[in-house]
Order: C-alpha cells, then sequence, then structure tokens
C-alpha cells in the first residue's frame, strides 16, 4: 500500500522504473480487504488486474460465509505465512495456505556458488536449528566426494545438533506456549535457549546463525570453556524440562486447548508426508536416527517418544520426551568422546591445520586451491541425504556435473511437507483451534519459502 | 568462479574426481536391489535404466508408465514404498530429453529408498501427476511447475507455490541466469521528480 500511495505523488511509468521488479501489492492488498479508496487508484495504475474474491461467499445451504485472511504479519503464525480461512461463524470451513513471502531463491544461490560457500546458506532454511542444516548438507556433500570423517568430529556434530535439536525444541515450546496465553513458559525456555547460544559462540563464534561444520568434519575442536558451559548445563536441563512440564501438562486452559484438536490418522499423515514428532504423535514409530542412523547415532541408545492420538497435546508430549532424550544423548556422546583430528585427513576435501602452513609448501598449494578452486566430486553422480532434523524429515539432494558448484541442489524442508497437513487437520474445527494447530506443526517460514 | 576469475586454470593440477577413502562404506542396500528385481519382474516389456552410486540406486521410468510404476511399489507387500520424501526436478540443457523429475520413494516398512527418475522433453514438456498414488506430491509437483515449468497433468490445482502468479519465467532452469534487483530506496528518477518540485 505504501508503494501505490507513492505513485499517486510522483506518476513514474512504473514498467519503466521497475524493469525486473514485480509489483504484487495491488492484488494482495485487495485480498486482505479493507482497501481505501486512494490506495486502490494507486494500485489500479500499476497495470495489474486485481484478483477478484467475493468477500461473502454463499454456502450451499443458503448460509452467508466469510473470508478472512490470517497474516502474513501475525503474530501466531510463526513468520510470514499467510493463510486464508473461510468461516462459516466460528467453523473453519476451508483453509488454504499462501507461502512464498520470504522466497529468496536459496536453492539457486547454492548452485551459483562452490560446495564449501554454501554452508551459510544452509543456515538460513531452519533458522532456529543452523547446525543440523550445516549437518545434513555436509552429510550429502561428503556422501558424494566418499569423504570418510574422524569419530571425534562426528561425536561433537552429534552433541552439537542434539543441542541445536534442544534449542529448536525450546523455541517451539516457548512460542506455542505463548500463543496459547501461558506467558511464563516462554521466558523459562529462552533462558535455557541463552545457554546454549552462549556455548555455540563459544565452539564457532556465531550464536544463531552458527556454521559450525565444514565438508570433512567441524571447523575447530571444541574449546574447555565449551565443556564447562556443557557440563553445567546438562547438570539442570533435565530439571528444567520438568520445570515446563509442571507448568503445562496438567495445566488445565493447556490441556482443553490441545486435546483432541488437530487429529490425523497414521494412513493420513503417511500420505500427506508429514514427519517428526506430527508422525510420531499419531504412534509410528520412525526416526531416521534410528531407522537409518547417520553420524554414528547407531552408537547411542535412546528412545523414539510415541504419543497414541495424534492430536496436539500429543505432539507436545512428544516433543517434551524428545527433549530429554536428547540430554541423554549429549551425555553419552560426552561420556564417549574420542580423541584425535576433528576433520578430514584428505587435504583435497578439508584445509590444513593452520601451523602446517608455516613450514609445508605442500599445505600452502592445498590451502590455496582448496579456497580459489574447491573440489570436484564425480562427475553426473547424485546423492540424497535425510536426517532427523526437529520438525522431520530434512532432506538434502545434490546433483554433481563435475564442477566445483553443485549442478543441483534441492532442499526438502520438513516444515514445507508438514505444512500441507494443516488444511485436514484444520478444516472442520473452531477459529480458536487454528493458533493452536499451527503451534503444534512447528513450522520455520525460512525453510518453507526457500 | 572463482577459480577462472582470480587464477585461471591451473595446468599443474589436474582436476580430477576425488574419490575418498570413505566411499567403501557405503554398500547398496538389499532393498533396493530386490525393488529393481521385482519391478522388472512386475513390468517385462520395459526397459529400466538402472544406475548405482553409493548406496542409491536410481531407476529410469518412462514417462507414460510412472503412475503404475508408482503404485505398483507403494502397494506390494514386501516392498511398500508408501512415503513420498521427497519430489523434485533438475534441468539438463545439453541433453535430450532436457528435464527430469525425480521422486525419491521411502517405506516405513522397510526403512528403505529407492529413487525413480523420468525423463522429460522440452518440446512436451508434461508429466504425469503423482498425486493419486501420494497427496503429498501436491505442493511438490506445484515446485517443481513453479521453478522448471513442467506441467503435471491431471494435478488437482497446478499453480505457482512460491513465486507470485504473475512471475515470468522458471527460475531453477539453467539458462535462467542470476539476476539483481533495484531496491527501492534507490530508484533516482523518484528523487529527481522530488527535486524538481
Amino acid at each position: 500500500m505504501a508503494r501505490a500511495t507513492r505513485t499517486d505523488k510522483t506518476q513514474p511509468d512504473p514498467t519503466k522504473v521497475f524493469d525486473n521488479v514485480r509489483s504484487d501489492t495491488a492484488p494482495y492488498a485487495a485480498m486482505l480487504g479493507g482497501v481505501s479508496e486512494q490506495a486502490q487508484a494507486g494500485a489500479a495504475g500499476w497495470q495489474f488486474e486485481m484478483q477478484k474474491i467475493d468477500p461473502h461467499p454463499e454456502a450451499p445451504d443458503g448460509s452467508e460465509r466469510m473470508i478472512i485472511n490470517m497474516g502474513p504479519q501475525h503474530p501466531s503464525t510463526h513468520g510470514v505465512l499467510r493463510l486464508v480461512l473461510e468461516l462459516d461463524g466460528e467453523t473453519v470451513v476451508k483453509v488454504e495456505p499462501v507461502i512464498g513471502y520470504l522466497h529468496t531463491g536459496m536453492e539457486k544461490t547454492m548452485q551459483s556458488k562452490m560446495y564449501q560457500q554454501s554452508i551459510v546458506v544452509t543456515d538460513r532454511f531452519d533458522y532456529t536449528n543452523s547446525i543440523g542444516n550445516n549437518l545434513v548438507y555436509c552429510l550429502a556433500v561428503e556422501k558424494l566426494l566418499g569423504a570418510e570423517i574422524p569419530p571425534r568430529a562426528q561425536a561433537l556434530r552429534v552433541i552439537v545438533a542434539e543441542l541445536s535439536r534442544l534449542s529448536a525444541h525450546l523455541v517451539w515450546l516457548g512460542t506455542h506456549a505463548l500463543d496459547l496465553g501461558a506467558m511464563t513458559v516462554y521466558f523459562y525456555c529462552f533462558r535455557e535457549r541463552e545457554m546454549i547460544l552462549d556455548m555455540f559462540d563459544m565452539i564457532c563464534g556465531a550464536r544463531l546463525t552458527a556454521s559450525y561444520m565444514r565438508i570433512g568434519g567441524v571447523v575447530a575442536d571444541a574449546p574447555p570453556e565449551f565443556f564447562k558451559a556443557l557440563d553445567d548445563f546438562l547438570k539442570i536441563m533435565d530439571d528444567r524440562i520438568n520445570e515446563y512440564d509442571y507448568l503445562l501438562t496438567q495445566n488445565e486452559i493447556f490441556t482443553r486447548r490441545t486435546k483432541g484438536i488437530g487429529e490425523l490418522t497414521q494412513e493420513q499423515i503417511i500420505d500427506l508426508g508429514a514427519s517428526g514428532p506430527i508422525m510420531r504423535a499419531a504412534g509410528i514409530e520412525w526416526d531416521i536416527r534410528k531407522a537409518n542412523p547417520y553420524s554414528g547415532y547407531e552408537n547411542y541408545e535412546f528412545e523414539i517418544p510415541i504419543g497414541a492420538n495424534g492430536d496436539v497435546y500429543d505432539r507436545y508430549l512428544v516433543r517434551m520426551e524428545e527433549m530429554h532424550q536428547s540430554v541423554s544423548i549429549i551425555k553419552q556422546a560426552l561420556g564417549g568422546l574420542p580423541e584425535g583430528p576433528v576433520k578430514c585427513a584428505d587435504r583435497k576435501i578439508s584445509l590444513p591445520p593452520r601451523e602446517e602452513l608455516a613450514n609445508s609448501m605442500e599445505a600452502v598449494i592445498h590451502h590455496f586451491k582448496l579456497i580459489t578452486e574447491g573440489f570436484h566430486p564425480p562427475k553426473n553422480q547424485e546423492v540424497y541425504v535425510a536426517v532427523e532434523s526437529p520438525k522431520g524429515e530434512l532432506g538434502c539432494y545434490i546433483a554433481s556435473d563435475g564442477g566445483n558448484k553443485p549442478y543441483r541442489c534441492h532442499w526438502r524442508g520438513p516444515s514445507f511437507v508438514n505444512l500441507q497437513a494443516l488444511p485436514p487437520m484444520l478444516e472442520g474445527r473452531l477459529l480458536a483451534d487454528v493458533v493452536a494447530i499451527i503451534g503444534s506443526i512447528d513450522i520455520v517460514v525460512g525453510e518453507i519459502d526457500k | 568462479m572463482v577459480s577462472d576469475s582470480i587464477t585461471g586454470p591451473n595446468p599443474t593440477m589436474a582436476t580430477v574426481p576425488i574419490e575418498s577413502s570413505g566411499a567403501s562404506h557405503y554398500a547398496v542396500a538389499p532393498i533396493a536391489e530386490r525393488s529393481v528385481e521385482k519391478l522388472q519382474a512386475q513390468f517385462p516389456d520395459t526397459f529400466f535404466e538402472v544406475r548405482r552410486f553409493r548406496d542409491e540406486v536410481t531407476v529410469y521410468v518412462p514417462r507414460e508408465q510412472i503412475v503404475t510404476v508408482a503404485t505398483f511399489l507403494r502397494d506390494d507387500e514386501e516392498l511398500r514404498y508408501n512415503y513420498l520424501s521427497d519430489l523434485t526436478g533438475n534441468d539438463w540443457p545439453d541433453r535430450d530429453p532436457r528435464f527430469e523429475v525425480i521422486y525419491h520413494l521411502y517405506s516405513i516398512k522397510t526403512f528403505g529408498r529407492l529413487r525413480l527418475k523420468v525423463r522429460v522433453s522440452e518440446d512436451d514438456c508434461t508429466c504425469p501427476t503423482v498425486t493419486g498414488v501420494w497427496t503429498t506430491a501436491n505442493w511438490h509437483e506445484r515446485e517443481v511447475f513453479d521453478m522448471f515449468g513442467i506441467i503435471f497433468e491431471g494435478h488437482p490445482d497446478l499453480r505457482r507455490i512460491l513465486l507470485p502468479d504473475e512471475w515470468v519465467g522458471h527460475p531453477l532452469r539453467q539458462d535462467y541466469e542470476i539476476g539483481w534487483e533495484e531496491p527501492e530506496f534507490t530508484v533516482r528518477k523518484v528523487h529527481r521528480n522530488y527535486a524538481k518540485g
């Protein structure tokens, strides 16, 4: 609308000023409803036909229905998700998620960068779980190269990936509870998340977009203060999870807003491709860490929590138990942390250690070659690697043409697929349940819009 | 492109593909091999090109048969590829047929993976939809349509999904170059108009 108003004043020919810039303001503003005459006149100047949506469609039984927009700027849509809801009174008759507001062409970006440069791009997909994204990308490239990862690097990867899962679940729990009116939990969750982010700061210097992993290992060994902070964290975390549990699990308001809401059957979930806690809450015991272990997960003992009813409340219970399991995995990985290098020994894949550069010509050449040219995976080959992210199956498909950049890199974000399961969950429900159900899917729009 | 612009091609170091020692860790999963056997037995008149890399098996399926093959793989009691992990596309402008539609199948029963591929030519840029086999294909196919312009015949709701409806072109095609967009606040014309009053 701001754009439209400006054209009224200056009246440049928009098609000439913005040669390659699209203007979608007009149709979307019209759909949002309540557009002023002035804005409509401005929008008409953009020479796009306004999309006509009847705001009061007639139902088959003659009653009047209403179409309302939820989002893209709505606090409980967790980002810029937009839902077009068709309501019959307070009941949701039809819902259509409209996505793409955050589309930045990240797959195209990755295809234009050398393999090792794209790690920072992966951070931006699911930004609550940046290290998990690094992991799947590195695993995919390593599989393409056939690289061997030292055991210490694998164990460190598991530790940080589980910390990242905890942090992502804490964001989910805090915001989900906040959506349902429980504000205290939010502060408690972010208190613990702060401890995790501080630990990420210690190991790689970044809190949110960590980029801790490298192709062939991790960027550096964890410093001693990281292990001290991790010990302190592990001592308290189980109790803290019980604290959230005490606040919510028996909470009358919380249970009445989540029990029996947004149920899906097992067949529906498999057909819709939903994964992660949504699937486990319906009683399907599937976790990629167990089913197709990667990065040494087969060495750790943990359980897959499952629910029975597949509703919002069971998803909450599953995620709570997953946090306990994550703490247990970190403890095991820390207990059996092997000594040794944290990077692949192959100098054609990972950078030589800094000290070698001072007295080895070969190291200098390898360093120079890796930074300027990168590496060339086998020609015309492709891999698909999937890991269990906090949201479900996170997949990365890479096709190589023998060059130093991925020829095709596709990101299978769990949020993208899980969001497809939203309409069957919502239809027939009350408007007030919408917020609870969106929260239970745990979407991150960066991963949906790519 | 860094190498070309800064250093140029280096004749002393050949750019041979890397094959590290860890490559031997990957063995092709028996269930994937079994799927290829059963598929060939079920469709004896069809030639399936099969490629193996690491532990992954890729089966090229003729375009007309993708729905029957997918239905068979989903419903077969032993294989049960009931979960469509991912569906995406790829573009090879130098090849004929130019496009590929890639299906990543998964089985919640056997935990095995299988990749199917359908080749789609540029002249007849269509592919039958598999939304009838797995509902989850709906948004994936919309995304492939959006990004590659492949039309999925029989799709219930084939519209652009990530880009706006009036967008021209399909960005993930290899001949679609990475462009740039002038930020709104640097539009000089507008400022000049203000200055003139």
